[in-house]
């Protein structure tokens, strides 16, 4: 007995000192990354981003990122002064792009982030860099759907809790057959067999998936403007400085056509229209 | 902190009666079907003792997740299996109880076993000497005392049943988990206030059952 609880002791101490140091460990990391906004060459920068979302950013499988959000985060991270090899990516997962931010775990947010009021009381935002709209996308050689009350008697998806679909829950389609699946790749499956007729969601997001080699030429977007998405770059709250600069890189990456670059490459097929870069509007 | 709850905006309460609904029915249904397994894998029959194992330890292996999207992906929207429903929120919600029921099944299956194996040979043996069938015996000798054998361990089963049901949020069942992630979504400043409400709300749920269940547990097991 006297010996099981001496191990105990012992292991009690060991895990509280390995948890200490791993705390330490993590803390000088994140502090020493919060010193070089300047740009010290040596460190890098850690972005969140979206693995699984093809046209905006995605893990392909052998390791690469791709996607717009990509491309805006690896330019924004240049004028900052980090070569793309100083870039390490983080899966920013919607529900935790805040609590990334406020714990320093990543510098900034590339991720379809849409700005709105209570997202900006825990972090700030830089941009917008883009405006994406709520959109449908049909089968190609649909043309039932051409306005959101057609959706009232159509089988729709989207995804779990997302905003989009509680938009249609709520305001523009109450009485549509709402499918809600874990992603958007369930809801093509559904789609593609036509147990369903539309699936919702920004229409960047949308361009994304149509754009995918594999669904090239299935789908289409039917268009429509439903919302309005203006998406930012996440920073911690109260970086100023940090906000001021990555604004500035922004400003430049559409002025020297870097960005109408970016979103032809990525989300140029499936009649997808972009729009001319929105003004930015956060801090100033 | 918490007033996201007072605005009218969530139906928290609705939200944990379907999660209610989803554990009743799917405790009843595989409350049924692990019996039915667990009388096919002690059954004279090889045939249906081969069935029973080899259900048991396939289902049992894979994962829930799997299992529930698998009705959803796979039954309904490639082979457009409906169940009788009509709405994606019914067919969900019957898909949902089917899975978890296909899921738990095993479980109660290998509880009842459990219980099954406290039931002394001889009396098993007495009976088949009276001249009882094997349904006879199952049914009327072992089952019975079985089941007062393994009430505890069934209270872990429908326990894990009952949170297991937040799965069903992944094939859009509206209730708890999919509110959960409403409310993360539209409430990122409250986001540990959200996961407490929600985290309290099966507490609630599991915590009566456990006490209850573990009662009537103690009352009826079989002295032996």
């Amino acid at each position: 007995m006297k010996v099981f609880k001496a191990g105990a002791a012992a292991a009690v101490a060991a895990v509280l000192a390995l948890t200490a140091t791993a705390c330490g460990g993590s803390s000088d990391k994140a502090s020493s990354d919060g010193g070089a906004s300047g740009g010290a060459k040596k460190d890098k920068i850690v972005i969140g981003i979206k693995f699984d979302q093809p046209g905006l950013g995605l893990k392909t499988p052998d390791g690469k990122f791709t996607g717009f959000d990509v491309d805006v985060a690896t330019y924004v991270a240049k004028e900052l002064g980090y070569q793309p090899d100083q870039i390490e990516f983080k899966q920013a997962v919607s529900a935790e792009r805040e609590n990334l931010i406020a714990n320093g775990d990543v510098k900034l947010v590339v991720a379809t982030y849409t700005i709105n009021d209570k997202r900006k009381a825990k972090v700030d935002f830089a941009g917008p860099y883009f405006l994406a709209h709520q959109d449908l996308l049909v089968r190609a050689d649909d043309t039932s759907i051409t306005k959101a009350e057609d959706l009232n008697k159509k089988k729709l998806c989207s995804v779990t809790g997302s905003t989009s679909a509680q938009n249609v829950k709520t305001k523009l389609a109450p009485e549509a057959d709402l499918l809600e699946q874990g992603g958007y790749s369930e809801c093509l499956t559904g789609l593609e067999n036509k147990k369903l007729d539309a699936l919702t969601t920004d229409n960047s997001i949308l361009a994304g998936y149509a754009a995918q080699e594999k669904n090239k030429g299935k789908f289409k977007l039917v268009g429509l403007k439903l919302s309005d998405e203006p998406y930012g770059i996440g920073l911690k709250k109260g970086d100023k400085d940090l906000q001021t600069k990555v604004n500035a890189a922004l400003k430049k990456m559409v002025e020297d056509g870097s960005w109408q670059k970016a979103v032809d490459a990525n989300l140029g097929p499936a009649n997808y229209k972009a729009e001319p870069a929105p003004q930015i509007t956060e801090g100033s | 902190m918490f007033d996201f709850l007072n605005s009218g905006q969530y139906d928290v309460l609705g939200a944990f009666w379907v999660t209610v609904q989803l554990t009743l029915y799917s405790a009843v249904g595989s409350l049924i079907w692990g019996t039915v397994l667990a009388g096919m894998r002690v059954s004279p029959v090889p045939l249906m003792r081969a069935f029973g194992t080899a259900y048991v330890d396939i289902v049992r292996n894979t994962p829930l997740t799997v299992i529930i999207i698998g009705c959803s992906l796979g039954l309904n929207q490639t082979l457009g299996i409906s169940l009788g429903g009509g709405t994606f929120k019914e067919i969900g919600f019957r898909l949902a109880v089917l899975g978890f029921i296909a899921y738990t099944g095993t479980f109660v299956c290998e509880a009842l076993r459990s219980g099954i194996n406290t039931v002394p040979v001889g009396q098993a043996e007495a009976a088949r000497a009276l001249g009882l069938s094997f349904f006879q015996v199952l049914t009327l000798i072992v089952l019975p005392q079985a089941f007062r054998a393994v009430i505890a361990p069934l209270t872990n089963v429908l326990i894990a049943l009952t949170k297991n049901t937040t799965v069903a949020a992944a094939i859009g069942v509206a209730e708890a988990a999919l509110l959960m992630k409403e409310m993360i979504e539209n409430e990122p400043q409250a986001l540990f206030a959200v996961f407490g409400v929600f985290a309290l709300g099966f507490v609630l749920l599991t915590l009566p059952t456990g006490l209850l269940l573990g009662w009537v547990a103690k009352r009826v097991a079989v002295k032996r």
